[in-house]
């Protein structure tokens, strides 16, 4: 079969830009060995083996340790020299050891010392629990070496090339190095997938949901577009080199906007940075970002055997508080529960974790906890000209709403201190948000959750990925109702979803009338640009045409039509 | 032979970065390093039994070694105060 004979393949573009090279995937998991495997031959010598796997295995990931250390990424390097120590760990070779003398084969010995640790690490939960990935990682590496197996992982090349995954684990992408991997392509995932929003923070082209891209043989040329989705297989050097063109004319006109985010006619629509700590301050602050719209505080609390202090919180939010001079900084309070635990704070098991007791939900069983972050962020926010803006997850209707109102006031965070808000994120909250608009001082919508319930889809499943497009008419008809109560009763409202990061869709929103867009910080410029480059009337009239679309597809191509900014920018 | 009690003080006990620096202190001795938490007694060099054992701060757990030095050194390490950054 030559590579002209396959068809091309048409996934979800998720992160804009166009990537050329030969497809390289990853490597299937490797198979656990059959069950009583057993020896076949000298003990010694299957034990050698197993040492030589164990040595190897080490070996490889202390050098990639280093070589992410190298590249600045100090946490990846941490993980991956802890997880050099586990292939090195005695105790694994002497388990594995005692197997092979009890007359297992050597992988099917080593599967079973792995096992042991598995299930000790398992049974301690939280952040123990959580190193089970890592274990099982180093487990089929090993097992790789020593069955001769292809390694699992993201392929070493020495030539630029498109990855292609089933998915992408962060500890795979934890090691992708931008300039050998010029596109990434995976079978499962939706827009706010984990893979989707790292490429986009990476500035790498990609596509998800595309499962036909497994089939790509390795070395099958392709061109991806990761704003359109579709990988040409085989393309002509003409092709590339218009796709190419076309990108770096928009990459042009993307550097030459700049200042705070506003329409063509001076409209103000602050464009704001979504983070998660501390470290993406910087990346925000490159990008042009006026502030932050999205400041995810979980980092502090999960991974941690203890609860954060007062002072460490007060000094981690006085960090990024300071950062911004007078510009906003909003802070999600802890969204934490059900899918993502806490070591020190124990939830029963959940039969559906996305509809439990999780974030604000698990607060008003810990006022304390919500106590001590609010007391932390007003004391963070003390003598600085930061303009704080602190509002709570996952609030479904006015009770929630006045219950984290009241516990802010409560905490220091008075009127003069802080605006108080809520997300709105449960499509409840959207439809009703004029009974509490009044009580609160601004909504922010997060639109991967609120389309998640308002499909009853899974975000993390690729095979639903559809029902994530934010451009589906049901999902702006709830940012319509949010928005349209916050302005009546004269609050903003904001979006921090990855929907605000598709410029065509950022112009819909402010014509739906939301006042700011938060987002991943790379996809800032080219929002400012388009934002830029159209009315706000005509950002209404682009609203009023994707709600008039009966599919995601049709509500995009009305609303397009109504955009002629886009097509000037070659989008 | 000798053999310490110790409570752990530091803030995340034997988790992460500092099990990582326990274990490889105690496998720069030549000699067996034991790590006993609750009756259990485990190979103090062996990262995977360390994590196993789940040491947080508060709890009490004993070093033991031909090797005083390391013990002294493992001693240090679980009951000093807790330091920021690096």
């Amino acid at each position: 079969m030559t590579v002209t004979d396959i068809a091309n393949v048409t996934g979800v573009g998720v992160s804009p830009g166009v990537g050329a090279g030969p497809v390289r995937a990853m490597a299937a998991a490797v198979p656990e060995p059959p069950a009583g495997q057993p020896l076949d031959g000298d003990p010694a010598e299957a034990k050698r083996r197993a040492a030589e796997a164990f040595a190897a295995v080490g070996a490889d990931l202390d050098a990639r340790a280093a070589a992410a250390a190298a590249r600045d990424r100090a946490e990846a390097g941490e993980v991956l020299a802890a997880q050099a120590m586990m292939a090195r760990d005695p105790s694994l070779a002497e388990v594995a050891g005692q197997r092979i003398d009890g007359g297992l084969a050597a992988p099917r010995a080593v599967h079973e010392a792995f096992g042991t640790f598995r299930e000790l690490l398992a049974k301690a939960g939280g952040y123990m629990a959580a190193r089970v990935t890592d274990l099982d990682d180093i487990r089929d590496r090993v097992l790789a070496v020593l069955t001769g197996a292809p390694m699992p992982g993201v392929p070493v090349a020495d030539e630029p090339f498109v990855l292609v995954a089933r998915d992408l684990a962060p500890a795979d992408t934890a090691l992708i190095d931008p300039a050998k991997v010029v596109a990434f392509v995976t079978a499962e995932g939706g827009p706010t997938s984990h893979t989707a929003i790292l490429a986009r923070t990476m500035g790498i082209p990609a596509v998800v949901a595309a499962p036909a891209a497994l089939d790509l043989p390795d070395g099958t040329r392709v061109l991806v577009d990761g704003a359109t989705g579709v990988i040409t297989v085989d393309p002509d050097e003409d092709a590339v080199r218009r796709a190419t063109q076309a990108a770096d004319a928009l990459a042009e006109a993307v550097s030459a906007a700049k200042g705070p985010g506003r329409t063509a006619d001076r409209k103000r629509v602050p464009l704001l940075a979504n983070i998660g700590g501390p470290a993406d301050v910087e990346g925000a602050l490159a990008h042009g970002a006026e502030g932050v719209g999205l400041f995810r505080t979980e980092f502090l609390f999960l991974d941690s055997a203890e609860a954060p202090t007062f002072e460490q919180q007060v000094a981690t939010y006085r960090k990024v508080l300071s950062s911004f001079g007078d510009g906003r900084v909003v802070v999600r309070t802890l969204d934490a529960g059900a899918d993502k635990p806490l070591a020190f704070l124990p939830t029963g098991e959940e039969p559906n974790p996305a509809l439990g007791e999780r974030a604000l939900r698990m607060m008003r069983h810990h006022p304390d906890m919500l106590d001590t972050q609010l007391r932390a962020l007003a004391e963070a926010a003390r003598g600085l000209s930061a303009d704080l803006w602190v509002m709570a997850p996952m609030v479904a209707d006015g009770d929630d709403a006045a219950f984290f109102v009241d516990a802010a006031r409560a905490a220091g965070l008075t009127e003069e201190a802080a605006k108080v808000g809520v997300m709105v994120e449960i499509p409840a909250a959207a439809l009703r948000a004029r009974d509490f608009a009044g009580g609160v001082d601004f909504f922010s919508i997060g639109t991967n959750d609120l389309a998640q319930y308002a499909f009853a889809a899974d975000r993390q499943l690729g095979a639903l990925a559809r029902f994530q497009d934010p451009w589906q008419p049901a999902l702006l008809d709830l940012i319509h109702a949010t928005a349209e109560a916050a302005n009546r009763a004269g609050k903003s409202c904001g979006v921090c979803g990855e929907a605000a990061a598709d410029p065509a869709l950022a112009c819909v929103l402010v014509g739906l009338g939301v006042s700011s867009l938060s987002m991943s910080a790379p996809s800032l410029p080219m929002v400012r640009a388009v934002l830029a480059a159209h009315t706000v009337s005509q950002c209404v009239r682009a609203a009023d045409a994707a709600r008039r679309g009966t599919s995601a597809d049709t509500a995009r191509e009305l609303a397009r039509a109504a955009l002629p900014g886009l097509s000037a920018l070659g989008l | 032979m000798a053999e310490r009690q110790i409570k752990v003080t530091t803030e995340v006990g034997l988790h992460a970065r500092p099990a990582a620096v326990f274990v490889q202190t105690a496998a720069e001795s030549e000699d067996e390093v034991g790590l006993t938490k609750d009756g259990r007694r485990v190979n103090a060099k062996s990262i995977l039994a360390v994590l196993g054992l789940d040491v947080r701060n508060g709890d009490e757990i004993s070093v033991d070694s031909f090797d005083e030095t390391i013990v002294d050194r493992l001693t240090a390490l679980v009951s000093q105060a807790p330091e920021g950054g690096s």
